[in-house]
């Protein structure tokens, strides 16, 4: 086992981006971490800056504006970082598809490890999807 | 001499990728700017795209949390267009699904604003209450968030009896924990003396700004389209609109916590009474006109305007969610203040920047792409086209 995969099997740390999101894939993140879904028992935890990341949650269908942040986002981050695409909007561009503003999806713009699909998913979901690849890496 | 502090895009007490600028003296806030558009997502033009039936469904993800105000809004809009009104049933029921999202659209807002103030228990406790609130919802409508259950003429899939028990036992519930947050939050003297007299906005502001919902009321002025303009199944059960006078954040709070309370009396009332019988008035088709709609979503009035060419998609559809309003109040509400309590008095109106996104500018020079002149001619330029074509 290497350094890296050793420092990814315990506390993942999420960085998570909203790339245009309608809120509901958003409010479901922070849902994970309330005493219900209690993410933080696998170690989880949501943190302010992406430098502190080793997970990078990604949610909305990527506008033309935040474009340039998201790729920045991803460029600050530390590697190797786990990339997540979360909802339909993140991984496909879901209903706005067709909008003229959608620059997306987010694996167009940056190497995805994980799809989150579901509009938006429930807290169960990510959790699973995030244990999930914790035992990928 | 003023200091420019930036706030945002991706700020960890920001929900939603927003830039705000403060302009600084020392440490009083003398102005504040807010750049918009990361979210913008050309709902508008979509909604063109798509037929009167699959519009539904977009308007539901103008934001994760008014999903059910924007559905009901476009649904009564297209209503008016055909003239048919919705059976008993669907009124009631679709009743009971709009003040449940209040409710969880309140908690939620209680719990960040304890996250703001640095409470990070009360966040816990908001979110833990909201739980079964979205429970109740994943039991009438099949879905947490996102319910896709309003439809134009009634409701889209009918409600076994048996689950009203169970959803009357959450509201009690409910009811008694916003009894014990409301004496838990204003006994508090650290958190009333973080919300008291700050950030206030005086009622001349709140109307001169056109400030809706808890923002407006919070200053005095009695708007609540709920009881203005009759909609629903709110004329045949008992409730009253929370007004407050003060102004400041913690008359907001106020209005927010006991509007819940309000919320539940609702439900229960409007369970007790739910008559039976059909759920949807069928709409065969969709005559040429223009409707609206126009609703008290969580945040203030939501409106939407449809015109309909005879098609089964629609020509236009206009909508406008209550924090475009909302947020210009946040310039006279901020001015003066600290630093420290500028995003507190960002979050109290509760904004919801999604529903807010008109348009994108992506010219990364700087320089002001239009002025206010500017864009008031261009829109009468349009009207005026549209006038002379329709
Ligand atoms: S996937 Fe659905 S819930 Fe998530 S941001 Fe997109 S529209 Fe909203």
């Amino acid at each position: 086992m290497g350094a890296t995969s050793w420092g990814f099997k315990k506390s993942l740390w999420v960085f998570h981006l909203n790339a245009g999101a309608c809120n509901a894939c958003d409010i479901e993140v922070l849902d994970c971490l309330c005493p219900r879904f209690d993410i933080e028992r696998f170690g989880m935890k949501l943190v302010g800056s992406v430098k502190h990341a080793d997970v990078l949650l990604v949610s909305g269908f990527v506008s033309r504006k935040v474009l340039p942040q998201v790729i920045e986002t991803y460029e600050q981050a530390p590697k190797p970082v786990a990339v997540v695409a979360l909802g339909s909007c993140g991984c496909t561009g879901g209903i706005f598809r067709d909008g003229y503003n959608f620059a997306g999806p987010v694996d167009k713009l940056i190497p995805v490890d994980a799809y989150i699909p579901g509009c938006p998913p429930r807290p169960e979901a990510i959790i699973d999807g995030i244990v999930k690849l914790m035992g990928k890496l | 001499m003023s200091t420019i502090i930036p706030i945002g895009p991706f700020h960890p007490v920001l929900e939603e990728p927003e830039y705000i600028q403060l302009y600084v003296n020392g440490e009083t806030v003398e102005s504040a700017d807010i750049d918009l558009g990361r979210i913008h997502r050309g709902m508008e033009l979509l909604a063109q795209e798509k037929t009167f039936d699959q519009d539904i469904f977009l308007v539901e993800r103008i934001c994760g949390i008014c999903s059910a105000s924007h559905s009901w809004a476009a649904s009564l809009a297209i209503e008016d267009i055909v003239g048919v009104t919705p059976p008993d049933r669907a009124r009631y029921l679709r009743t009971i699904v709009h003040e449940l999202e209040r409710l969880h659209s309140h908690m939620l807002w209680v719990g960040l604003a304890g996250h703001i103030l640095g409470y990070w228990t009360v966040f816990m406790w908001g979110w833990k209450y909201r739980e079964p609130v979205l429970d109740a919802l994943e039991m009438i409508t099949g879905n947490r968030q996102h319910y896709a259950w309003y439809k134009a003429g009634g409701v889209r899939r009918d409600v076994a009896d048996e689950i009203w028990p169970e959803i009357l036992k959450i509201i009690d519930e409910f009811d008694k924990n916003t009894d014990m947050l409301i004496g838990a939050i204003l006994d508090d003297p650290v958190i009333l003396s973080r919300l008291k007299g700050v950030g206030i906005l005086t009622k001349e502001d709140a109307i001169h700004y056109g400030c809706l919902g808890p923002t407006a009321r919070g200053s005095g002025v009695d708007i609540d389209v709920r009881r203005d303009d009759d909609y629903g199944a709110y004329s045949e059960v008992d409730w009253d609109v929370i007004v407050q006078p003060d102004g400041d954040c913690l008359a907001v709070s106020v209005v927010r916590l006991l509007e819940m309370k309000e919320a539940c009396k609702i439900i229960k009332q409007c369970i007790e009474k739910l008559p039976g019988g059909p759920i949807v008035t069928e709409i065969r088709d969709i005559p040429r006109g223009e409707g609206v709609g126009h609703i008290e979503a969580p945040r203030g009035e939501s409106f939407h305007y449809i015109r309909s060419n005879g098609t089964n998609m629609p020509e236009r559809h206009k909508m406008r969610a209550p924090t475009f309003l909302n947020i210009p109040s946040f310039r006279p509400r901020v001015k003066g203040e600290t630093i420290s309590d500028a995003v507190l008095i960002f979050a109290v109106i509760d904004p919801c920047y999604s529903c807010t996104e008109r348009m994108a500018v992506l010219d990364p020079s700087g320089k002001p792409f239009m002025t206010g002149q500017d864009l008031i001619k261009l829109s009468h330029e349009k009207t005026e086209k549209l006038r002379r074509e329709f």
